[in-house]
């Protein structure tokens, strides 16, 4: 694994293939260079958490992944972003298939106003299932997968709207997980929940990791250092480009990063 | 701009407290051996009772270190600087123990004259003294070279524990009514031997909160 000037950690050794690369990747707003020339390979079957500070472009580099970004007027990527070997932003990639297999998790959990089921189901529906049996299964495997299944089986027909904030949360992990991604993109998917929500997310993230590629975006370091495998810290440049510091597995970047900068960032000695 | 400054105002403070607990210890060792030069029980005794002072200073340490884990997921250096104060602190009070159990030698002896005039663990206490102190500058200078420096003067420990010891076992063998003085007297090098190799473990302790890298630097000869 080669990267252009970022320090990789000794111990940046992770037993499994390679889900998602990105090649000196850089992303413009118009002429506002958001990040700059990012190199990174993530494992799959883990869990990558992206640190930083605000504004350092940790949500848009996670948006690379699913072309989220394309939906920004004036948006630019250069570089090579990879899912499994194949260059994710060649002209032949379909970008409703390549959502399908790249799933995402929003900051505030955000279920359509209709039921738990048709929730869940909505996803299967859209790619072609209608038969009711397969899409019952397809919502309880689902609703298992995200623990949810045990809180919510008695009132599936009702409104997902109803759900505590923990719970919706977990349905939206679950109408993820319908449509049988290989990566799941989570972009601060705790932030507005309570702590014990929260460590139930986590504690599904965890779960999650043994079938699929997980990268998270989080403002918490300490939920980066309890989540993840591997990490990656990202911070702005003089002109407010965000550049890879340092990346390697998370218990390095948490007992001992060899960045100077990253160091500081995770005590606390800037911010 | 410094954002955590109460959290690394309260770690430097711990590592204020593992300095003052380490003179503590000091003068326990160098008061231990001017008992024994001076056969005074008092003053033996007084370093038996102060002992509980150093141990309560550790757990006090220790509370305020997993008080700042608890409260503040220290990471990084912060994390390692704590877990080498937990370590360095338990290595400080088993010097102190060994103090004490120099002093518990002196009531033993009493009043009964020494063997022979104290050369050798005289300068074995002044060794570790100085080392000890070194050592804990090492862990506030961040100095990993310093601290790897301290390890290899064990050996000068060890050779004047080995020259002690040679010289009380001529006495034995010559004149076996010396044999409990002799083994008194090789009690408390041992004592001193043994605060040695503590250093050299407070030392290693050292430059893994400075490097990140857990290492054994030597193995003692004893």
């Amino acid at each position: 694994m080669k990267m252009n000037s970022v320090l990789l950690n000794e111990k940046t050794v992770i037993q499994s293939q390679t889900k998602l690369k990105t090649e000196a990747v850089s992303l413009y707003y118009g002429s506002f260079q958001a990040l700059r020339n990012i190199s990174l390979e993530i494992p799959e079957h883990a869990i990558t958490a992206i640190i930083g500070p605000s504004g350092c472009g940790k949500s848009s580099f996670l948006r690379l992944f699913n072309r989220m970004n394309d939906l920004i007027t004036g948006v630019r990527v250069e570089g090579l972003v990879e899912l499994d070997d194949i260059p994710i932003y060649d002209k032949a990639i379909d970008v409703v298939e390549l959502r399908k297999r790249v799933g995402m998790v929003f900051q505030k959990p955000n279920p359509f106003p209709m039921s738990v089921f048709e929730n869940v189901a909505f996803g299967p529906r859209r790619h072609g299932k209608h038969n009711l049996g397969e899409l019952e299964d397809i919502v309880e495997k689902s609703l298992r997968q995200a623990a949810l299944w045990d809180e919510v089986k008695d009132k599936i027909g009702q409104s997902a709207l109803a759900l505590s904030g923990g719970q919706q949360q977990r349905l939206c992990i679950a109408r993820v997980l319908a449509v049988e991604p290989e990566v799941i993109l989570m972009d601060e998917p705790c932030s507005a929940l309570d702590p014990v929500a929260t460590l139930k997310i986590e504690d599904l993230m965890r779960s999650l990791a043994q079938e699929y590629s997980i990268v998270i975006v989080t403002h918490n370091m300490q939920q980066a250092a309890r989540v993840s495998d591997m990490a990656a810290f990202l911070m702005m440049e003089d002109d407010r480009a965000g550049v890879l510091v340092e990346y390697g597995t998370t218990s390095e970047i948490f007992t001992n990063p060899k960045d100077k900068r990253t160091e500081d960032y995770i005590t606390g000695r800037f911010g | 701009m410094e954002i955590r400054t109460i959290f690394h105002k309260k770690l430097r403070e711990i590592q204020d407290d593992v300095l003052a607990m380490g003179s503590m210890v000091e003068k326990a060792t160098s008061r231990s051996i001017e008992a024994l030069k001076e056969r005074d029980i008092e003053k033996a005794r007084a370093i038996i009772a102060d002992d509980l002072k150093i141990n309560r200073k550790r757990f006090n340490i220790e509370e305020k270190c997993v008080q700042l884990i608890a409260t503040q997921q220290p990471m990084a250096s912060d994390l390692r600087t704590i877990i080498c104060v937990l370590n360095i602190i338990t290595e400080i009070e088993r010097i102190g123990d060994h103090a004490e159990g120099i002093a518990k030698i002196v009531v033993m002896i009493g009043d009964e004259p020494l063997l022979k005039p104290l050369i050798d663990i005289p300068r074995m206490a002044e060794r570790v003294n100085d080392m000890l102190h070194r050592s804990l500058d090492a862990l506030i200078n961040r100095d990993a070279d310093a601290a790897k420096k301290i390890v290899t003067e064990d050996d000068e420990v060890d050779n004047l524990y080995d020259q002690v010891f040679r010289e009380l076992l001529t006495f034995m063998a010559e004149d076996p009514k010396t044999i409990t003085r002799a083994t008194r007297l090789i009690w408390v090098a041992h004592n001193l031997e043994r605060s040695a190799d503590r250093v050299t473990n407070i030392c290693e302790r050292v430059v893994y909160m400075v490097t990140g890298k857990m290492e054994e630097l030597e193995v003692s000869k004893y």
